[in-house]
């Protein structure tokens, strides 16, 4: 008998699966590196900051600032590398303490205040964009050498399929994420506070401290986010990514997390957000069908997966009273 | 080695712990005990770490300890179990077990190491399960079980059991009595919280009693009888006993036929079984946990479906909980915290909350009903509570107890179902519940009782049913409902024959 706590997971692979075969039947050429590359390449900033968004989600919070996050650091590498004469990677390490900084001081007040979640990190969504307006109200390229390096970064693939840096990024923050959430203490912790803060404080978890460092963990992957959606771009804009936070959120839900935390995997979210640009992909492919039809579709999966959860919960609830003794 | 001088503990509008002291030798297991409300789990939860206390010190081996969080206390080698089952259903048996000491290896827990762990620690109570699974999906039994297995190995020095054996039957308890004993061979000091006076005379060196958060008196086991123990808890003497309390099983008595239920319960869960309930009668299930008592209960009350009921007007219908109360059914379970109480809403309104929700939510029921309600079931059940507005959540456990069963009785139904009514509740309470059992059922009140205490069952059973491996297998009337004709049918139903 399997783990009923894996279900989810299955799930969602076997969406991806379908609609890998979906997308096959139709254009067959979709199966090639390059659209791969792609794929890994436009969601790379989505893949991200869903990874932070899943540890947030696993212990029963959520984080609404992420998106403005991200427009803040575009506006900020675009803004600090045409105003001054820091080398990018100087700038990639301030923004990146400044991120992280702004999550830790989230996380801080959401435990010290006993705010939900919801309200402190809504407060924080305002603030990012706001400061993002401060320093500019209007796109500003990027045009730094070394960046442009970086945007040209790429491996090829057999097929001529490009992986791209920004791929890579994105690929390995999922790796750092599924060890993070799955491998370590801290992760464990996440999961305790999931289930129950009362319940994980009488089992000895730091509850303030794994707070903090949740929100912290959050700040620091929207603002890798931020570095990878500017370099995707090529420009910093405070109008950038309104509404990304929901678009991770779904993501996350599609990859089999409960919303209600302490339950989930950060490999479930990599294909949540896969699946999610595949739609998008075939929409393109398609060429006649509206953009629009993507938030349909990831709105009919949210609402599966919901359904989906309801029922396992009940499933698992009716075995429990079933009781193995 | 542990010590504790003027200890003081203050909840808004409560005194919880008055300048109180404690004292613990290595090697020896010492009894902590008390009325529901005395404040022995605050006195415990100031020990570690959970509740910061308002006064007073702490020394471990001479130094001062105050522990700001659990953790601190874990470190200090201070392993502990609270009243209510303190583990998370959504992580593994094993992550629960190692949970804070988990093996690693450059950071990274090792998960098969971490399995193995885990294994090693349940070795001594005989349970094999699958420790890679989710704790949330075993019994409570079960639960308690992996918390005291958690509890031991985080115990260097001390031990605290808060009510351990609450949901566990009598082979479990032996099982934990020798893990415990061996423990005190090695020199920890155990702290043992428990309403089984048995228990307490059985395992324990030493006893403190508490009563409204003042020490009353710490005393060798051996210079104490049970009378006088209770004596203590009480501050009175306790005017009948429960085994005193034995209505006379001599003649069968027939009573009218009240309810029948045919073909309840589903193979692999239950049965299926055939029940007549008589007006006023009181049926006792008596079985191992996991034997399918629960189950059965659930089958009756419409939580799981599968069988008819009949009263002599015609077919009830109860597949759903709430088909089964329009019909003037009642089901107090035994899992308190997930199923029995709102912990946020006040005692006043627990108490209301099943006679609102048959009266439909569009009549509301009036404040001063609920008050009168609220305030005889404080006062017959003895709810100790600063007022009728305290969320339930603050009350002691036993009290919380109190609550659920005030609930069900206060909806007088015509049918009510009891698991495990008196889980946690002191001697005193204990009597006073029996006595109020046996009024409603001389008014009428049709009871299924299910325990896992047979001194319970055989003084309130008028008939008792033992189920085991998921069947129902004997039933015993009359003068065979004694403790030793019970057990053997629990163990070996053959010798009893009769199978229903
Ligand atoms: N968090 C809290 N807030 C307010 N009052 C509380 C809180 N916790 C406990 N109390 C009160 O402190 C008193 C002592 O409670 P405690 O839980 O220590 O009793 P106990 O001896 O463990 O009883 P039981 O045998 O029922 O478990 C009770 O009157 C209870 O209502
Ligand atoms: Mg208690």
């Amino acid at each position: 008998m399997t783990n009923p706590r894996l279900l989810p997971l299955y799930a969602t692979i076997a969406i991806f699966l379908v609609a890998c075969v979906i997308c096959y039947a139709q254009f067959p050429y979709m199966a090639s590196t390059r659209v791969l590359g792609n794929l890994l390449t436009d969601n790379a900033y989505l893949g991200i900051v869903a990874v932070g968004m899943t540890v947030v989600i696993l212990s029963g919070g959520i984080d609404l600032s992420v998106g403005s996050v991200i427009a803040f650091s575009g506006v900020f590498i675009a803004v600090l590398l045409r105003d001054t004469g820091l080398h990018p990677l100087v700038v990639f390490a301030l923004l990146l303490v400044v991120t992280t900084a702004f999550g830790a001081a989230m996380g801080g007040l959401i435990h010290v205040l006993e705010m939900p979640a919801f309200i402190v990190t809504l407060a924080g969504m305002f603030l990012a964009r706001g400061a993002a307006y401060m320093l500019t109200i209007d796109s500003v390229p990027i045009d730094d050498p070394f960046f442009t390096m970086l945007q040209k970064a790429y491996y090829l693939m057999p097929g001529k399929g490009r992986l791209t840096l920004i791929g890579v990024v994105m690929l390995l923050s999922v790796v750092a994420g599924m060890v993070i959430a799955h491998r370590t203490r801290f992760g464990s912790s996440v999961f305790a506070l999931g289930g129950g803060v009362q319940t994980a404080r009488l089992m000895g978890v730091k509850v303030g401290r794994t707070t903090v460092g949740i929100y912290a963990f959050s700040g620091f992957m929207a603002g890798l986010s931020g570095i990878v959606f500017a370099i995707y771009t090529g420009s910093g804009y405070p109008l950038a990514t309104v509404g990304t936070e929901l678009t991770a959120i779904a993501a996350v839900v599609i990859g089999g997390a409960i919303l209600t935390g302490g339950a989930g995997y950060v490999f479930g979210t990599l294909i949540g957000v896969l699946t999610m640009g595949l739609i998008q992909t075939y929409i393109v492919f398609d060429g006649t069908l509206s953009s629009w039809w993507t938030k349909i579709v990831i709105g009919g999966l949210l609402l599966m997966f919901i359904v989906l959860q309801k029922g396992l919960l009940r499933l698992s609830t009716a075995r429990l009273a079933g009781g193995a003794a | 080695m542990l010590t504790i001088r003027s200890l003081t503990k203050r909840f808004p509008g409560t005194l919880a712990l008055d300048d109180v002291r404690f004292d613990l030798r290595a090697g020896e297991v010492h009894a902590l005990l008390g009325e529901n409300g005395a404040g022995k789990s605050t006195l415990i939860k100031c020990l570690t770490g959970a509740y910061r206390p308002d006064g007073g010190e702490i020394r471990l081996d001479g130094a001062k300890i105050a522990p700001r969080s659990t953790s601190e206390a874990q470190e200090l080698g201070i392993g502990t179990v609270y009243q209510e089952v303190n583990l998370l259903p959504n992580l593994t048996v094993a992550q629960n077990l190692c949970f804070g000491r988990e093996p690693r290896r450059a950071g990274m827990i090792r998960t098969r190491a971490m399995t193995r762990a885990a294994q090693d620690m349940l070795d001594p109570y005989g349970l094999d399960i699958d420790v890679t699974r989710d704790l949330g999906h075993y019994s409570v039994a079960i639960r308690q079980i992996v918390a005291i297995a958690r509890a031991v190995a985080l115990s260097g020095k001390v031990l605290i059991l808060d009510e351990p054996t609450a949901s566990l039957d009598a082979r479990e308890v032996k099982m934990l009595f020798d893990v415990v004993r061996g423990l005190k061979a090695r020199g920890l000091g155990i702290v043992f919280v428990s309403h089984f006076l048995d228990q307490v005379f059985d395992l324990s060196d030493r006893v403190t009693v508490l009563r409204n958060g003042r020490h009353i008196v710490t005393e060798d086991i051996a210079a104490l009888d049970r009378l006088s123990l209770i004596e203590h808890m009480l501050g009175h003497a306790l005017e009948t006993e429960v085994a005193d309390h034995a209505t006379s099983h001599d003649a069968v008595i027939a009573r009218p036929e009240m309810l029948t239920f045919r073909g309840m319960g589903r193979a692999g869960v239950v049965g299926p079984f055939d029940l007549d309930v008589g007006q006023g009668e009181v049926v006792g299930l008596a079985g191992l946990l996991g034997s399918g008592r629960t189950e059965s209960a659930e089958y009756l009350f419409g939580l799981r479906s599968g069988g008819t009921a009949e009263d002599i007007k015609g077919p009830i219908p109860i597949d759903t909980p709430r088909k089964a109360i329009a019909a003037g059914f009642g089901f107090a379970p035994e899992d308190r915290k997930t199923d029995g109480i709102v912990a946020e809403l006040s005692v006043r309104e627990n108490i209301a909350l099943a006679l609102q929700a048959r009266r439909g939510w569009a009549r509301p029921m009036p404040r001063a009903e609920q008050q009168r309600l609220a305030r005889m079931y404080i006062e017959r059940l003895d709810i100790r509570t600063s007022d009728a507005e305290k969320a339930v959540g603050d009350l002691s456990g036993g009290n919380q107890q109190k609550v659920v069963l005030a609930r069900w009785l206060a909806m007088n139904p015509r049918f009510l179902i009891l698991d495990e009514p008196t889980r946690g509740i002191d001697v005193g309470a204990h009597a006073e519940i029996l006595r109020l059992i046996h009024e409603l059922v001389g008014e009428g009140m049709s009871l299924l009782v299910i325990s896992s205490e047979l001194d319970e069952l055989i003084a309130v059973a008028d008939r008792v049913i033992v189920v085991r491996d998921r069947a129902h297998v004997a039933e015993l009337t009359g003068a065979e409902i004694r403790a030793d004709t019970i057990v053997r049918a629990i163990a070996r139903h053959d010798e009893i024959g009769e199978v229903a």
